[in-house]
């Protein structure tokens, strides 16, 4: 029930957008996230978005984890410490 | 990118696994609280790929599964007063209550539609002014502001004829629980991603504050999985317990303070009847005086019927994370997907489900 899918909101009409599931088109309520714009990634549970989903924090997990054996025992994990990567 | 393969890399999965099992030179055990994550666990295979030292337990995490037996019966007997179309999730007209499901209900002349969101419960409830359209309210904190937003929109289209039976519960009062029962031996806790993409990762802080133990919050992919063990074993090799966010790219210390507006808005904390805990105080989510007229509770006297859970049903030591579902007798044998006994068999996030479908050794 916790199940949330990342979708692209492709267009926005007041609490109401349009989104991308891969190539499916849904209708889902923004009510949830306002400030969601336009080419924004959100996460979609039970027809509403429910948070954004961050390309440059994916970009930089995926960066932690390919590097992380160079790293010394202090994670970078935390996003106060990421944030001066 | 769509962030799911990325996410699925294998070598970077590798990389991970090696890395833990440098790490990890003690036993250890971790709970996954989510039942998604034991889905995705399951079907990743990642209980087979950690060393020996590093276990993954399951945990309450899967809001069918622990609703109590009484409110099973409740909604089943909601769907038979005259008049009412009774909206629910599909998971849940699946869950045996003491004599029958919901579907069986159905079958015998109940109207009971399976809806993909509450807003499709008001919908269905402007199309039929002459009926009365209950939604079952069942989740976490991660669905409970939609819910919340579908009786706010009711009232913003003035309707009388749609109410919410309310299952739904707080997440930390049963982490909690399952701390204070001390049944099991924890040395850190996988965090729920969705629920804290609302409650934010600072929730879970008691674990570390009071509990002593790490709690990283995880995504769902199997990169992202195994970056979460990591991390624990990182913590507990080394001594250290804080809360940790490995799922950054959805998650905020605070989470998503307009849909806890929301949620808060329209619910307030109540003690709740969980399966497998018995009530927790605090740990569930009444509707508010201000919304009675949406609230099943106050609109329809609540009928009481004895209830009893599925004789021989172990979900609710499986929900503790007491005892892995092959421990079940009827597990695989008279419990099956098709034939579930027990709420733990049918949900989606239900860790007998999970065990069923993706292999049962650990
Ligand atoms: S296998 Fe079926 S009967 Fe056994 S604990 Fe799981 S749901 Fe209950």
């Amino acid at each position: 029930m916790c199940l949330a899918v990342p979708s692209k909101i492709i267009e926005i009409n007041n609490n109401r957008a349009k989104a991308d599931f891969g190539g499916v088109h849904r209708t889902i309520s923004v009510q949830l996230l306002p400030g969601v714009k336009v080419g924004d990634y959100v996460l979609v549970h039970t027809g509403f978005a429910i948070g954004k989903v961050d390309p440059e924090e994916a970009r930089l997990t995926l960066k932690l984890v390919s590097k992380m054996g160079d790293l010394s025992p202090s994670r970078l994990l935390r996003s106060e410490q990421r944030s001066k990567e | 990118m769509r962030f799911v393969d990325e996410f699925q890399n294998p070598i970077l999965a590798r990389k991970l696994l090696d890395e833990i099992a440098e790490m990890a030179t003690v036993p250890m055990s971790f709970m996954e609280f989510c039942g998604g994550h034991t889905h995705a666990i399951m079907q990743f295979g990642i209980r087979q790929l950690l060393p020996s030292q590093v276990k993954l337990l399951s945990g309450p995490g899967c809001p069918v599964c622990v609703s109590s037996q009484a409110d099973i019966d409740q909604a089943i007997a909601l769907s038979n007063i005259p008049n009412v179309i009774l909206t629910s999730f599909g998971d849940m007209i699946r869950v045996p209550g003491t004599t029958y499901t919901l579907q069986e209900a159905s079958a015998s002349g109940s109207d009971v539609r399976v809806v993909y969101s509450p807003l499709d419960a008001v919908q269905l409830a402007v199309e039929n002014p002459g009926k009365e359209v209950i939604f079952l309210g069942v989740g976490f904190e991660t669905t409970a502001p939609g819910v919340a937003a579908s009786i706010l929109e009711a009232a913003r289209l003035g309707l009388n004829n749609y109410s919410v039976f309310s299952m739904h519960k707080y997440t930390p009062p049963a982490m909690k629980g399952i701390l204070n029962g001390g049944e099991v031996r924890l040395s850190g806790v996988i965090g729920p991603g969705h629920v804290a993409t609302i409650i934010g990762s600072d929730a879970w802080r008691f674990l570390p504050e009071r509990h002593g133990m790490p709690v990283v919050v995880s995504g769902f992919e199997s990169v992202d999985i195994l970056l979460t063990v990591h991390e624990l074993v990182h913590q507990v090799a080394n001594g250290i317990a804080t809360v940790e966010n490995a799922y950054t790219r959805s998650v905020l210390p605070e989470g998503n303070l307009a849909a806890l507006k929301i949620m808060n808005e329209v619910f307030e904390v109540s003690d709740a009847d969980w399966r497998g805990f018995g009530v927790l105080p605090l740990s569930g989510m009444a509707i508010r005086a201000k919304y009675a007229h949406y609230d099943a509770k106050v609109r329809f006297s609540m009928p009481q019927v004895p209830s009893r859970e599925p004789p021989g049903c172990r979900c609710g030591e499986v929900l503790r994370g007491i005892v892995e579902p092959p421990e079940c007798p009827l597990f695989a044998k008279a419990c099956t997907p098709d034939h579930p006994k027990g709420p733990c068999m049918v949900s989606d996030e239900g860790a007998c489900s999970a065990y069923y479908l993706y292999g049962q050794s650990n």
